[in-house]
Order: structure tokens, then sequence, then C-alpha cells
């Protein structure tokens, strides 16, 4: 991590520092805070995340050069505070969340509607009495004023087996004028169920907050965990962590350049990525006791450990889904009709991209190069030899090809990893100790953030996760703009936001 | 006597074949990239399925929606009963002419487009335009395609048609090839196959066909479905009995019968195979890119046409 002092030099001079997450996190006071807005206002701080709490909201910012990361906290008991929403618009709908899960008021908020909250909860249940949101049936979504537009409304029950998520065109004819799209279907309160927990249960929660990136999600809490506990494992673990993410980053790629063909009817490379990614699937089940690899990643480590055997299965999947899967770009590639349909289609906006700070393929396709596990970095990757592929174009065949070229990168950081994986004990156990961490990694989508607060007891006290997705939506909405109806599915899955990861 | 028999025979077959097409189809496709597919058997375990479900209603719906199905399958179904297959020996044989299948294919066309505005939904409207925005450039395409097959045989009716290719008044012919080109990508738009729709799809917004239909259920969807299939085998008999009619049955002669079912079922097999690799080598075009498909075809059809005058010209 490299100090630029820009980021942490303004924030000191704005406030105490209150912990180290090892990142400092400074805590403001309603000047500092109004002074943190002005200088979002004109520096390169990207969001990282923001959530709230009983009484207290929390900003993670990184400085664009240099990498620096820090946190800054506002208490306000009285549950006020100054929206940020108007110089990082990415703290929208963050607001929006922390308004309708413990009430806190955005002051001067661009965006006043709630997000999460359907009006449909037993208020008892949650975390905070927050405030009777606006009734469900009655959701005001932005007007459109023209001649000859309709609307068109989608969701949040699909014809497909698809996650829930209601999408709202105005479309002139075919061409799409305006999208807006309303998540919060898939809340299940993690965030609030994690609450009192030990780590260990909490771990479980965090590993069904997104089903694709469970490994990813335990990942980003066991780390955080660590951190509050300042707990360090055995490198084995480290690097049975890093082979899970990337078998699970492989399959969830095969998974999408499958569906974004299927999406425009080109169901060969669909079922053939299909049949790959049931063979890693099926390799991961073998090795690690779960498809998925679900609850394979605790606080402290690593659940089961890689047998001599698991590391030929693997070695041997690597090599077959290595020479299938070049197969299949190469029809993708040699494919006049399919590259028709993807080239030049929902193109997002590079500066928008950087604006909403989104990661992951979405990001790297549109020249915003960043990767959790180089930048801050965590081991095992430091000690691994990979490259972050980025490209310029932003459309549906950028962020196909990124996938394309992350699938090869991380079949040869699994080669590394099986060539060098070190032995030793695979977990340690975690002092049940008060503390509070934040790690930031890298899941298939891109950067997720957890925030973890520990008691005394050891207890889960605050556990906040950021999936990449949050960063990622708001750019659905601006790679539509000027498509054709038809083409929002290609648009969708390219993009292939987390419905469950950020409803919460 | 016969002519009848043979009519009611074929009304018959057509009915029985259509599912049967169909899920050939699917299940060379579903080989062609490597899945084992549904049983061959399954679109008419659908249509039963179908037929036995309750159907639902929007409150709003008027008495159109509810007949448009069966006007739809009526339709199709007539068409299908037309156009000669295994024997062109039909008591409708007359009235089987090019023009008068077009009309009523766009008559079912018409009834579908109309039924999926009916309910006032979104998606009944954007598929209702894609559909009719196809039909504009399609229908024309058709309508040279029968022009060009008119000039080289001298009549717009099927059974003449097949009489005359059969009977070797025909060599080879470079406006055929090009209606023959023309029809089959009209016959491929028509079906709603890729690259121009995709009935499997589960996306909503890029349905043209699926849209329009996606407030049927129940009986109605049935009818809907095997309209669907009768539509696809009128539309591959319709190229057979113009392009290839060899084994079709001429006479009354029993034998001459069974040779011509089984060339009949055999051609459809052939045309079967052809679609489902056509459809799995090639992805779905941007709807706008249809018209340009049509286009071509109507372009094609037209040149037939012109080539044919000018050769008559010239002769």
């Amino acid at each position: 991590m490299t100090d630029d002092p820009g980021l942490h030099k303004s924030l000191a001079a704005l406030g105490p520092v209150a912990a180290r997450l090892p990142w400092p996190r400074y805590r403001l006071d309603r000047a500092g805070w109004a002074g943190l807005i002005e200088h979002l206002a004109r520096a390169d701080w990207s969001l990282l995340g923001l959530w709230g709490e009983q009484a207290a909201v929390h900003v993670a910012l990184r400085d664009e050069d240099g990498g620096a990361i820090a946190v800054a906290s506002l208490d306000c008991p009285d549950r006020r505070f100054l929206s940020l929403g108007a110089v990082r618009p990415a703290a929208i709908r963050l607001e929006r969340a922390a308004h309708d899960l413990f009430g806190l008021e955005p002051e001067n908020a661009v965006d006043t509607r709630p997000w999460l909250d359907h009006g449909r909860w037993r208020r008892d249940r949650e975390p905070a009495a927050a405030p009777p949101a606006v009734d469900a049936l009655n959701y005001p979504f932005l007007p459109v004023e023209a001649e000859g537009l309709h609307q068109i409304p989608v969701g949040p029950v699909h014809a497909g087996i698809i996650e829930p998520g209601h999408f709202r065109f105005h479309a002139n004819g075919e061409t799409v004028v305006r999208l807006e799209a309303r998540l919060g279907y898939a809340h299940k309160g993690v965030e609030a169920l994690m609450q009192g927990r030990g780590v260990d249960q909490a771990a479980r929660l965090a590993g069904r907050l997104s089903g694709d990136s469970t490994v990813a999600h335990a990942l980003g809490f066991a780390r955080a965990v660590e951190a509050a506990t300042e707990t360090y494992l055995p490198r084995r673990a480290h690097w049975l962590r890093a082979l899970m993410a990337e078998l699970e980053r492989i399959a969830n790629h095969l998974g999408d350049i499958g569906a974004i063909c299927n999406d425009a009817s080109f169901t060969f490379a669909h079922a053939h990525c299909g049949v790959m990614r049931e063979a890693v699937l099926r390799v991961a089940g073998v090795c690690f006791g779960h498809r998925l690899m679900m609850d394979a990643v605790i606080p402290g480590g690593v659940a089961c450990d890689l047998q001599s055997s698991g590391i030929a299965e693997i070695a041997a999947l690597i090599e077959e889904v290595g020479g299938r899967f070049e197969d299949v770009v190469r029809i993708y590639d040699g494919k006049a009709s399919l590259l028709d349909r993807t080239i030049g289609t929902g193109v997002t906006l590079s500066e928008l991209v950087h604006r909403f700070g989104a990661g992951g393929y979405v990001g790297r396709a549109a020249g915003r190069g960043l990767d959790a596990r180089r930048n801050p970095g965590y081991p095992p990757y430091d000690d691994l030899d990979f490259e972050v592929p980025v490209m310029a174009e932003a459309d549906v065949h950028a962020r196909l090809w990124i996938r394309v070229e992350e699938v090869r990168q991380s079949l040869a950081i699994v080669w590394q990893i099986l060539d060098h994986l070190p032995m030793g004990p695979i977990a340690v156990p975690v002092a049940a100790r008060a503390g509070e961490g934040m790690a930031l990694i890298e899941a298939f989508r891109g950067e997720a953030l957890w925030y973890v607060r520990l008691d005394e007891r050891g207890l889960v006290a605050r556990a906040h996760p950021r999936d990449a997705s949050w960063f990622q939506w708001p750019l659905l909405e601006s790679a539509v703009l000027g498509n054709i109806v038809a083409d929002f599915s290609l648009c969708n899955k390219s993009i292939n936001g987390s419905y469950s990861g950020q409803d919460l | 006597m016969n002519a009848v028999a043979t009519q009611l025979a074929q009304i018959a077959l057509v009915l029985a074949l259509a599912p049967l097409l169909t899920g050939f189809v699917r299940v060379v496709k579903a080989r062609l990239v490597g899945r084992r597919g549904p049983p061959l058997f399954q679109p008419y375990r659908d249509l039963a399925r179908l037929l036995r479900k309750e159907a639902v209603l929007a409150p709003n719906a008027s008495w159109l929606f509810r007949a448009a199905p069966y006007l739809v399958f009526a339709l199709t179904w007539l068409t299908a009963a037309l156009v000669p297959g295994a024997t062109a020996m039909l008591a409708l044989g007359p009235t089987a002419d090019l023009i008068a299948l077009i009309a009523i294919l766009a008559s079912a066309r018409f009834l579908l487009a109309l039924a999926g505005m009916d309910v006032g939904t979104a998606f009944g409207g954007i598929g209702s335009s894609r559909e009719v925005m196809f039909a504009a450039i399609a229908e024309p395409a058709m309508l040279m395609v029968t022009f060009t097959v008119a000039l080289v045989a001298g009549s717009t009716a099927l059974p003449e048609i097949a009489r005359f290719v059969i009977g070797g008044g025909v060599g080879l012919e470079v406006s055929l090839a090009l209606a023959l080109i023309a029809l089959v990508m009209v016959a491929v738009a028509e079906n709603g196959c890729i690259p121009v729709d995709n009935p499997a799809t589960h996306l909503e917004l890029t349905m043209v066909r699926e849209a329009m239909v996606l407030e049927y259920s129940g009986r109605h969807l049935a009818m809907i479905e095997a309209a669907a299939m009768l539509r696809l085998l009128a539309h591959a008999a319709l190229i057979a009995c113009i392009f290839a009619p060899w084994g079709m049955a001429l006479s009354a002669d029993p034998a001459a019968l069974i040779w011509g079912l089984a060339s009949f079922v055999g051609k459809m097999a052939v045309a079967g195979v052809a679609l489902a690799v056509f459809e799995t080598s090639i992805a779905k075009m941007r709807v706008f890119r249809v018209a340009e498909f049509l286009g071509g075809a109507l372009m094609l059809a037209l040149i037939g046409t012109v080539v044919r005058l000018m050769s008559e010209g010239l002769g």
C-alpha cells in the first residue's frame, strides 16, 4: 500500500484517527464532514463504500493516484448527515440504503426515495425503527416527458429463472430513452442477521450474500475479521483461498460468456461454456466438498485441505478447460453474426465509469484497470504472476473479452498455485476480542469491500458488505441509452450485476 | 371421390405430423450443440398438457383475444392442408393458389397482432409492432417469389406447379434459384427462427412472436403453439412442393401414394435438419437488421422475376 499524503493528510486535518483497519479511520465532526465534501468536489478520491450504523455514518475512500485508502466517520446522534450524493453519485444508492436500514437522513440529498425498503418490512424485525417509507406500489420513477414515448415495465418476475429486479423503460419505438432499475426485492437482512453472532456463524451468512460470489464474500469477511483481530494466516491458507477464488472466477466467467452468447441466441457457445463450467464445479465439489465452495473459506484460514489427489483433479481440469475454452473463443471471434450484436452495443461512458468507481470487467472494459488483487493487494497475489487486462471500447464485446482474458489469466494463476502450493497448516484460531477491520478483495464482478467491527466477546457488532454491483448497476442505466429495447438483455448480461449482493 | 379421400387424409396427416417436425428440429438442434435434447414426441405432450390446463384471461380481454387462437389455428391448418405434400391429387387442389395461401397466412398474422395488442400490455404491443414491421417486407417478398414461379410454371396453383416441375418442364433456372433462396429466407422469418426470432428465449424484451402471445395460457396457448407447428410444416411443404416435388403422387395409384408419403416425410426430415444446422450456426440479428434481411429476400425475388422476364423477352 503506497501512502499518498493527499487523502490521509487531508483527512487528518479534519479529525483524529479513531481506529486502524489497518487503514486509518478518521472521526470527523459535522464541520469536518462538510470539509470532506469540499475536498471530494476537488480531489480524485473514489468512493469505496458508505454505510450507516445506529448513530454514525462511515465512508471509505481511495485516492485514485497513489491508491491510499481511508475511512471517514461521522457521529450523528440526530441521525442526520450531509449527503455525498451531489459530489459522488455512487453514494446516492448507498445513502438511500443507509436511510432505509438505520433511519439516517442524508441532508441535501439528490434522491430521497427509499431504495431497499419497499414498504413491506415488518418494522419490529429491522435493526432500527426506520421511518415509514413510501408505499411500494407508489414508488415514483423518474419522469420522462416527450411526445411518442411509452413505458415498458419489466419484472420483478421475469420469464426466465433469474433474480428479481424491476426495470422501467421509457422508449421511443424501439429506442431506449431512459432506463431506471428498482432493486431490493432480494433483501434478506444479512447485516442485521450477522449482528451479535460469532464470526464462524457470521461467515456462513457472508458466504450466502450472493451465491455466485460465495468464495469472494467469505474471503472478504474473513479478511476483515482477521484484520480486526490481528490474526496472521499460515501461507497455505492464503494459497488455498486464492485457488478457490480463481476457480470461482473461472466458473462464473465461463457462465457469463456463454450466457451473453445465448442472449444473442447463439446456443452453441452457451452449451459448451455450460459444460466447462459444470466441469469446474464438479472438481470444486470433489476437492472442497461443495460445488460452489460455500463455507470453505472461514475466518482464520480455510475449512478443508486440498489432498494430492485434488491437485491432480484440478490439473486435469485446467488442462481440459484450457483447450476447450480456446476453441469456443475462436468460434466466438470468428462468428460475424455474433460480433455484430456485441460490438458497439451498450457502451458505458468512460467518464461515468470513473465517476462511479466501477471495478471488475465493467471498469476494465472502459479503461479503469484497478484490481484489488494488485491494489491494495493481498497474499498470495504478490507471489503470483498475472496481468490485469484493460480495454477502452466499453461495449458488450469489450466486457466479454475482458472475461475471456481473465479466464486465461486465472487458468495460469491456478497452474502457478498448484506448482508452488506451500505445505503447512491451513487455519489458525481467531481470538475472541474486540476490534474493527476492513478488507477489499476482488470478486469475479470486481472489488468488494467488507467492514467488520467486533465487540469484546468477539461477536459481530457491525458488518457491512459492499458488493461490486453497487457501482455497476447504475452504469447499466447509462449503457442502454440510445440502444434498442431488444438489446437490453445483452447489455444487462454483459454487466451481470448481482441482485442479492446489493439487496443485502 | 379419391381426391376427397386423399384430401381428408392430408388434413389429418399435417395435424399429426406438424408437432413431430418441430420436435425433430429441436432434437437435432440439441444434438448439434452437444445436448441430449427433449424427447422427439415432447411437442405432443406439451400440447396435451396445455389443453388440460386452465386458460387464464386478463379481465380486460375482449372476444377477439379469446377467438384469435382458434382462428389462427384454423387458418394455419387450412394452409398446411392445401399445400400438396404426399400427393397432388387433392379435392381442394384448385384452391391451393399461392396468392391465396399468402393471404390466408397474412390473415392469421393480422389476427395474432391484433390479439397481442388487445390486453394492452407493453410486451404485446412490442411484439405486434415488430411482427408487423417484418411482415411489411416479408409479404411482398413472398409475392415476388410467387410471380417468378408463376412466370416459369404458367400457373399460381400449387398442384399445377408441381406437375409442371415433375414433368420436366423446367431445367436449371437462375430465377428459380433466386426464388428458392428468397422463399427460404421468408420462411425462416415467418416461423420465428434464428436469426430473426428465437421462440426458445426467456428474454421478454427480445421476443417477437412470443411477446405477442405472452398473455396466452392453457388451451389458447395450445392452439397458438399448434398453429406455429403447422406453419413450419406448411412452409417446409411449400418449398418442397415448388422446388423438389419429385416423388409426389400424381395419380391415385396406392403404390404411388405410399411412395409419395415416404418421400414427403423424407423431405420434411431433410428440411428439419437443414433448419437446425442453419439455426445453430448463426446468432440472432438485431431487430432492425431483420428489415435488411427480409429486404434482401425481397430483392432476390425481384431479381428472379426480372431475370425471368428478360430471358423470356430474349427467347
